[in-house]
């Protein structure tokens, strides 16, 4: 089975979803019937990336990767709203664990999609901020719920979380929203209208990065610094002064760290609370910079010495796997972020793709890691060998192998002869995924097992079936024995559709050949094509096909031809008889002789005397002219 | 694409009442290669949104399911209501499927259809390879190399032929109402007659060259005696089995074992086939009189007029024409990008249904658009 979606316990139960992993028990069916899905669906993915690799360069591959990105990321929130639609259909005691699946993959996408922001997209100083943006939107907090309450009461703006609402928007830079809010206040206050109008007139101005070329960075930065000295000064007139809310927004605006900090409880994590103060003091921030406003470093004195992090948790909880996953991102760390993904999922998949995206991106070194192979293979192998582990979805696993180029083949190898073969479709599953490969001696080890089974079951021609495709001729000769020992036991042949037709197959070996010119030769037998069927038997002998076990056989099956009343066999074709039965009779040791049983002997006896008579017969006949 | 968690080894349209105008929009699959196997029933419900390619873009949605005990090797509707399915452990069940509540319940099974019997003289199971209704008689073949005929509803077989074939038999399909016809891993397609009492086939086909295993089977719906054979190097056979012992032709196809071979029910002239390699080909040997060469319409004639060899073409069928430049047949890859096994296909009216081993079911509901 699976190896299990387990995950280390990180803080307390209760604490934000984001930043709370659980140990998952295998028999969340739910769970695994999702995790299937994920895993097919990446997979599609996955190959398909593999198989794009040398079409496009520069910005159009950059933008295909992105996409394959957006995909992955697609599929695990799939994966989540499956989850979530699921499990409502159950018992409420298994909603408890159904969360914690779902938070698990929640934050899988978080991080990939930060993952994706920094690294696969490497969004530039300007949209790498609106990016942020959009990233703090999506996955934090629940702003949406919160809104519509407040709207749909019959007094907005005096609703209690009228304020929050208007804050988070401000907080997330969504400015048209926090205006439209604000709005409803200036309508239902009319004391403030004339606040309400300057700090709506600020929030309509404040200069926002742009997507297109269609303002140079610098630019940018000029009208920025002219709006938050107009934001400055109308904070200090005390324009605000009689409103705390409107107050507080505008320091906000004006990126005040401790305004900010103020909102902790709405913004619920650090991240949030990176991107606000980077929206409200250094909008232009570029991807390097990133690392001295998530974390203080000594190299550089900026304005922030202080860490987002230490700040909003304010030293009292530690850090929690996903901040330090999250952490390591903004560092542009990559392979610190691989490494804690790995400890604190210990669930293969996503490092595993993830990794094996951020190689197509060629940020990732080759280091070696000590054991030989890179770090994208390592996972890959890692994940792979894991899906072998489970009892259907190896069929993944073999893509996965094919794509590490160094030990892949080694791990299949391995692998695929583990594979039970219940039934004879599976097998030939199997076999194809080894043909396909050139490998060889699986192939040849899967059909002799098959061919055992067969064997057993007394399924003589599906043996036969299974050398034919492995070329094996040495379970062809034991498969023609068997045929062979059934006809002397029973004195005719079984699976004569088999013997009848076997074609060109038949010359996988050479007792096989005989087999079928054995058959063939009752055939023309009973077809009473005597000659021929002479002609046969004497080839089968002097042409050592036969094995010189069944000669005495043969020569027995030749009596009735001798004993015709017309003459079969031509004078060479009986002094050839007659030497193969001396030749026979010549093995058998003295000591057999005497102790012989009669039945051999007397057996002896007939055809030396058949074979005389018919000499004299054939003599007479071939000197005797025609016609005289 | 549905992705449904658990590798698709069948899939087949529920049949449509016989007066029916509509599309089929109820299907059942089966699954393999789990330890909890289950036949499931989806709807596609009423024509949803249809995208470019005729795609259906709703999901099917799951009505019911119940669990199968083995790998689903076949099934076939036996009626509206009721399925038949073969397991790998060699018994074959009757699994109905009721419409007011929407639930399966097993109705009838019979254990231990197709059994070994070794050395030992233990009987294992032996899988139950395929299986083909004309209600109320159900035909199975299994790797025991053996043939049941069975009654709906009677507990025993009415006629089982042990040891028919020495090798796995494949697929059956009906020739007639009293004949089959069956395919073996080496390569022999055998016609049996259940009005004779003897235990051997009344005829044996086979192809030349290598024993290639064969998979599966089809008949023409109009004309019996056109036969098509899918094998296990991908190679399509149309056999005419009025003639001769060998195949008529022998198309090249796919490039890994061909598991599943459909003729249109009602569109004799589209085959289709789904392969180990992950593609599912359309075969259109439909031909338009328009297209005929330009020499045909002259200046003056009536641009009805049809050529008299034309006429005869037309009733006999593309299928059996032995020059290809006479008839031009199409055919199409309905898959864009394939990774793992196609298993199965069914084709209703407009309708294709396949499933896959990436755990994918997809259905498309304009496939003559």
């Amino acid at each position: 089975a699976l190896t299990g979606m387990c995950c280390i316990v990180g803080g307390e139960d209760g604490g934000q979803s984001s930043s709370c992993v659980f140990v998952v028990r295998r028999d969340q069916d739910i769970y695994i019937q999702t995790l299937r899905k994920l895993f097919n669906e990446s997979h599609g993915i996955f190959v398909g990336l593999q198989r794009s690799e040398e079409e496009l360069v520069g910005k159009s591959r950059r933008a295909q990767l992105v996409q394959v990105s957006k995909n992955y990321r697609s599929v695990i929130r799939a994966c989540m709203e499956d989850m979530h639609q699921a499990a409502s259909k159950f018992v409420p005691s298994l909603t408890a664990t159904k969360g914690n699946a779902v938070s698990i993959l929640s934050a899988m996408e978080l991080i990939w999609n930060l993952c994706e922001i920094l690294f696969v997209e490497a969004a530039a100083a300007g949209p790498l901020l609106l990016r942020l943006l959009d990233w703090v939107r999506l996955h934090v907090c629940d702003v949406d719920n919160m809104v519509r309450e407040v709207l749909s009461s019959e007094n907005p703006s005096k609703h209690e979380l009228f304020w929050n609402a208007v804050d988070i928007f401000v907080l997330q830079g969504r400015m048209d929203e926090a205006r439209h809010l604000l709005s409803k206040e200036a309508s239902a206050n009319p004391a403030s209208v004339n606040m309400y109008r300057i700090l709506d007139d600020l929030m309509k101005k404040m200069p926002v990065p742009s997507l297109g070329n269609t303002q140079t960075l610098t630019e940018m930065e000029l009208k920025w610094q002219h709006w938050h000295e107009e934001c400055q000064r109308y904070l200090q007139d005390g324009t605000f002064a009689s409103n705390s809310h409107m107050e507080s927004i505008c320091k906000i605006l004006l990126g005040d760290e401790d305004a900010i900090l103020e909102k902790k409880e709405l913004m619920t994590t650090w991240y949030h609370f990176l991107v606000t103060r980077l929206l409200y003091s250094r909008p232009t921030v570029k991807p390097m910079e990133l690392r001295f406003y998530a974390q203080a470093g000594s190299r550089i004195s900026f304005i922030f010495l202080t860490s987002s992090m230490d700040l909003f948790l304010g030293g009292e909880n530690s850090p929690e796997p996903l901040d330090t996953i999250l952490m390591a991102a903004f560092e542009f760390e990559i392979h610190q972020v691989i490494k804690e993904c790995s400890i604190a999922l210990s669930n293969w998949w996503f490092v595993a793709h993830l990794t094996d995206l951020l190689d197509h991106c060629k940020l990732l070194q080759s280091h070696n890691l000590y054991f030989g192979s890179n770090m994208r293979e390592f996972l890959l192998l890692e994940y792979a060998s894991g899906l072998f582990s489970h009892h259907s979805l190896w069929q993944l696993g073999v893509d996965y192998f094919d794509h590490c180029p160094e030990y892949g083949r080694v791990y299949l190898e391995l692998h695929i002869e583990r594979i039970p073969l219940n039934t004879e479709q599976k097998a030939l599953k199997v076999l194809r995924i080894c043909e396909q490969r050139q490998m060889h001696e699986q192939v040849r080890s899967i059909c002799k097992i098959m061919a055992m089974k067969a064997l057993r079951n007394n399924r003589l021609g599906s043996a036969l079936s299974w050398s034919i495709r492995a070329k094996d001729a040495a379970f062809a000769t034991l498969i023609s024995d068997r045929f062979l020992k059934d006809y002397c036991e029973r004195g005719c042949f079984s699976d004569l559709d088999l013997i009848d037709n076997l074609g060109p197959s038949m010359l996988l070996s050479d007792r096989l050949t005989f087999l079928g010119k054995y058959r063939e030769f009752h055939r023309l037998y009973g077809e009473k094509r005597f000659s021929e069927a002479a002609r046969l038997l004497l080839m089968l002998m002097t042409a050592h096909i036969a094995p010189c076990s069944f000669w005495m056989t043969l020569l027995t099956d030749a009596l009735p031809l001798l004993e015709q009343k017309e003459v079969i066999f031509s004078a060479e074709q009986t002094y050839e008889l007659m030497r193969c039965l001396e030749d026979l009779t010549a093995q058998k040791s003295d000591k057999q002789k005497l102790q012989g049983d009669d039945v051999e002997t007397m057996k002896v006896e007939m055809l030396r005397i058949a074979l005389a008579r018919n000499l004299a017969r054939v003599i007479v006949k071939e000197g005797t002219l025609e016609g005289s | 694409a549905k992705f449904v968690s658990q590798k698709i080894s069948k899939t087949r349209w529920r049949p449509l009442p016989a007066a029916a105008l509509h599309p089929p929009h109820l299907f059942a699959t089966g699954s393999w290669d789990n330890e909890d196997n289950r036949i499931s029933i989806w709807s596609v419900g009423d024509l949803g949104s249809v995208g470019l390619s005729g795609e259906y873009q709703g999901e099917p949605q799951l009505l019911c399911d119940i669990r199968h005990n083995g790998d689903v090797m076949d099934m076939q509707f036996l009626d509206q209501e009721r399925i038949v399915a073969a397991s790998s452990t060699g018994t074959v069940t009757v699994f109905r499927h009721h419409q007011n509540n929407h639930t399966l319940s097993a109705s009838h099974r019979w254990e231990k259809a197709h059994y070994h019997v070794d050395q030992d003289t233990s009987c294992g199971g032996a899988a139950c390879t395929a299986v083909i209704c004309n209600k109320p008689e159900i035909v199975t073949v299994g790797e025991d190399g053996r043939i049941n005929l069975f009654r709906v509803d009677q507990k025993d077989a009415v006629r089982t032929i042990d040891n028919a074939d020495s090798s796995t038999l494949h697929a059956v399909t009906f020739l007639r109402t009293t004949e089959i016809l069956t395919v073996n891993s080496i390569g022999q397609l055998k016609i049996w007659d259940f009005r004779q009492q003897k235990n051997e086939p009344s005829q044996i086909f086979s192809l030349t060259g290598g024993r290639v295993p064969l998979h599966c089977v089809d008949r023409h719906p109009n004309q019996q005696y056109i036969v098509a054979t899918g094998g296990q190097d991908g190679m399509l056979s149309i056999w005419d089995i009025r003639q001769g012992t060998v195949p008529v032709s022998l198309l090249n196809a796919h490039e890994a074992e061909m598991w599943e071979v459909h003729f249109h029910p009602s569109n004799p002239d589209h085959l289709f086939t789904c392969s180990e390699d992950g593609s599912l080909w359309h075969w259109d040997t439909s031909t338009d009189v328009s297209e005929k060469p330009s020499f045909l319409h002259q200046g003056g004639r009536s641009t009805t007029y049809v050529p008299h060899n034309t006429i005869n073409q037309s009733v006999v069928s593309a299928w059996l024409s032995n020059d290809p430049t006479k008839d031009r047949m199409e055919i199409t890859n309905l898959i864009p990008n394939q990774t793992l096994s196609v298993n199965s296909l069914d084709v209703l009216g407009p309708c294709l249904v396949y499933g896959t081993d990436a755990e994918a079911i997809y259905v498309n509901r304009q496939l003559f658009a």
